[in-house]
Parts: structure tokens; sequence; C-alpha cells
């Protein structure tokens, strides 16, 4: 039985319909056959959130998600957060904060981060919850604090 | 690449079924967190999938018209823990589901995958049981349903012959109506971590006194259990500190957890205990109840 499918998908707002394999997971395709290099793999086991895209708005492990399962589905990535050369806010907010250091957790944490402004948007939220909405990330240079207080930056002007 | 050797993808209960018959090296992949893992790790039991992720009438969360909760095993668990009808009712699951991974684990991974992988720490589990969940489950031949306790038969290993296939997990409405709970998981982090102890307690107080208590432990055996000798012992007794340190006592014999690199048999105990005693505590006062 052939192992190949065709997936029509949209990435960043944009319509693909691309060849895949069964054995792939949406990391290798979006990485290898889409270029979004922003897109990393970590720990390749759903532990570290390098690779966290937002898959109908929610935030998930590429690495763990088959790319097949992506059909019909809508894709987010770093590559799409930005418009006419402006940042989001989450990602400004990053840069403002001083929230990255050697940036290799940098796109999982901002996706993860956007989905968890957007999905409480005009709500308030504490450090504490802030901390648990980001749990699935891992920074190995540790720079928490100043992740954390992005992400409360990016919710203040939201409400 | 995960080295998948065959794979076929089903629409419908049915046709998983089938696919199931048809291929008796093949396993279920639903949320993929687990069978991924194995994957990766290049455990080559699971590289036939049946690919399920995808069917519709699996992932669900309703409540029927005798007011008994049923969640389709294909629900993730941010959906379960977010229902309006689970936290309304029993909104114990929830507090377990919201210590399971972090936010992109709890979006993938789906709750019958969590009891249907059979491991002693599945975090969904002890509410589970404590609530007298039941599970639906389906082959070719019809459908029967057990008690989710009953469901682990060792570790990795369930009531599931190959060509069956998990379809609803139910809580019905006289085992939650009236009922208060509390969970607490010991880990070493508190996310993205495995239990070293998990515990349920599900309570019903009235006057004042304990008129029913389930509690079940993850890890603390094989599979997930009940502390059926604990509750027989104690339930109808008037509330007290006393009590508390009873339960705490009678579980010892309820409990056999093993010594692993996590955590060694004497620790384990002594979080076992501990948990017994707060956990039950923190569920009679949930339940309305006062101990002096």
């Amino acid at each position: 039985m052939s192992l190949n499918r065709t997936i029509t998908f949209t990435v960043n707002g944009k319509k693909k319909e691309i060849a895949v394999d069964v054995r792939q997971s949406l990391l290798e395709v979006l990485r290898e056959q889409l270029g979004m290099i922003s897109v990393k793999q970590g720990c390749a086991v759903g532990e570290c959130g390098a690779c966290t895209v937002l898959i109908d708005d929610m935030p998930m492990d590429a690495c763990l998600y088959l790319a097949v399962w992506a059909d019909g589905r809508s894709i987010r990535t770093v590559e799409g957060e930005s418009k006419n050369g402006e940042l989001s806010k989450v990602q400004q907010a990053f840069v403002n904060e001083g929230a990255v250091q050697c940036g290799i957790c940098t796109p999982g944490f901002v996706m993860a981060a956007t989905a968890f402004v957007e999905k409480r948007k005009g709500k308030k939220v504490s450090r504490h919850e802030i901390r648990r909405g980001l749990a699935g990330n891992l920074c190995r240079c540790t720079g928490y604090d100043t992740i954390i207080s992005a992400v409360e930056k990016s919710m203040d002007d939201d409400t | 690449m995960f080295n998948i050797k065959s794979y076929s993808r089903a629409d419908s209960i049915e046709e998983a079924i089938r696919l199931l018959g048809e291929n008796p090296e093949a396993h279920l992949i639903a949320g993929g967190t687990d069978v991924l893992v194995k994957l990766h790790k290049g455990k080559g039991q699971f590289d036939h999938l049946i690919d399920i992720h995808d069917i519709a009438e699996l992932n669900f969360i309703s409540q029927n018209d005798d007011g008994d909760l049923v969640i389709g095993p294909l629900a993730c668990f941010t959906h379960v823990a977010e229902s309006d009808l689970i936290r309304k009712h029993i909104p114990v699951l929830s507090e377990a589901i919201l210590t399971i991974g972090g936010p992109q684990v709890r979006n993938m991974a789906t709750i019958g995958g969590n009891l249907c992988n059979g491991v002693p720490s599945a975090d969904s589990a002890t509410p589970l049981i404590a609530l007298n969940a039941t599970v639906t489950i389906q082959s070719r031949d019809g459908s029967r349903q057990m008690p989710l306790e009953d469901f682990f038969l060792a570790p990795s290993r369930v009531a599931l012959d190959h060509h069956e296939i998990m379809t609803a997990i139910t809580v019905s409405r006289d085992n939650y109506a009236g009922y208060y709970g509390h969970f607490f998981k010991y880990a070493m982090r508190n996310a993205m971590d495995i239990a070293t102890i998990g515990c349920s307690a599900v309570c019903k107080v009235e006057d004042d006194v304990l008129t029913d208590l389930r509690l079940a432990y993850g890890v603390a055996a094989p599979v997930p259990i009940r502390c059926k000798d604990t509750e027989d012992k104690i339930r109808g007794r008037k509330l007290s500190s006393q009590l508390l340190d009873d339960i705490a006592k009678a579980v010892k014999d309820d409990v056999s957890p093993r010594t692993s690199w996590r955590a060694a048999k004497d620790f384990r105990l002594q979080i076992i205990t501990t948990l017994a005693h707060r956990v039950v505590k923190q569920a009679i006062l949930n339940a309305g109840g006062t101990i002096q």
C-alpha cells in the first residue's frame, strides 16, 4: 500500500496542496518542503515545545503531529506573524523585554504565547497563569522572567 | 520520518474495527503523543498503524437524557478540561487533566488514548475510577460495557481485544450527583512530568457524616487502583481528624507501590499516606463538611 498522500491545508493564510509521506511529521513537511525553518526540532518527543505551531489556532508540537493530519486544517508559524514588515504584538513585546537569548526556543515560545494571548483577550491574567500557559516550552538559557514579562506586556496592549 | 510500515486511515468506528480485523499487527493511533514517541524511540510494535485521529463520531462531550456524562475517547484533554459540563458536574476530572503535560500535549492527547495506553501513571484514570466511570467497547460482534477499574489488567495492558475499540467513557448521574472531589499529583516538576503518585478522592457528606468515599491512586500499584477496603471501613463515620488519620493508615493495606528510578517504595508509601489525609480532607471541605 502506498504511503503517499496529497493534503490540502492553509499555511499562514495561504492555501497549499502538497504531496506528503504518511511517515512524515508536520515539522518535517513545514521545514523541508515549505522552508518554514522557524519551526525548530528540539527534543522530538513533545517535551520542549520548540516546534510549536498553531493548528486551527491551538498550539501543538509539530514533531508529534503527522503531516497527513494537517489536511483541511489551518497552520500558523512565526513566518506568518509579522504583517507588512511589522512584528506582531507578541513578537514586538519579546524584542522590547529582551526575551530572546540564544533564540532557538523563541519561535515556539512566540507561537505558544500568541495562542495564550488570543485565547484570553480582554481577561486579566497573573504571571502564574502565564507560566502555566507556557509550561510546554523550555528555554535552556532559562530566560523565563523576560518571556513572562513579554507575554504580560502583550496582554496589556489588548486591554 | 517515523518508521511506519503500514498505514490506513479510518473515518468511522465500523471502518476502524474492519481494518483491525484485516491486520493482526496493527495498532490504533489517536492523538499520537504516546504512539509517535514510541515510534521515534524505535519501538517496532507500533509500526503498523490504523489512524483514528479524525473519527468525528468519537469526539464529543455530552450529557444524555438520564443526566449521565458521556465522553468520546477522541476528545482531547483541553476540550475535556474546559468543557462546561465537566467543570460543572465532575470538576475533579478537569483538575486532574490540567496537571498533564503542558498546553501543547493537552491539545493533542486524547482521553481515550490515555486510558487505552494503560500506564499506572495515567492522570485521567484515577478521577474516573473514583467516579465509578464505565467504558464502552465495540467490536464486530457488538458492544459491551465494563467498569473502568476492571479495564486495567497490568502495566500497559488493558481489557481490549485486538478487534475492539473504546467508543465511550460514561459517568452516570448517580455516581456524581451530590459527590465532591479533589485530585493531587505529586511529581518532581509542576508541569511536563509523570506522576510519582496521583490521588483522587470523591465523597459525599451528609450531616457531618462521610456517607461515601471513593479513593483512587495512580502509580501505587501496577495499575490505577481503588482503595475499596479503606472505603468499606470508614463509610458512615463522623467527620473528624481521627477519621483522616484512620484513612491514611488503612490505605497502606490497599496499595502495593514499587521502587523505580523515579522513587523508592518507602517514599511512595509516605506520599500515599500524606495524600490520603490531604486529598480526602479537601474533598470533604469541597462537599461542605467541617473537620474539627
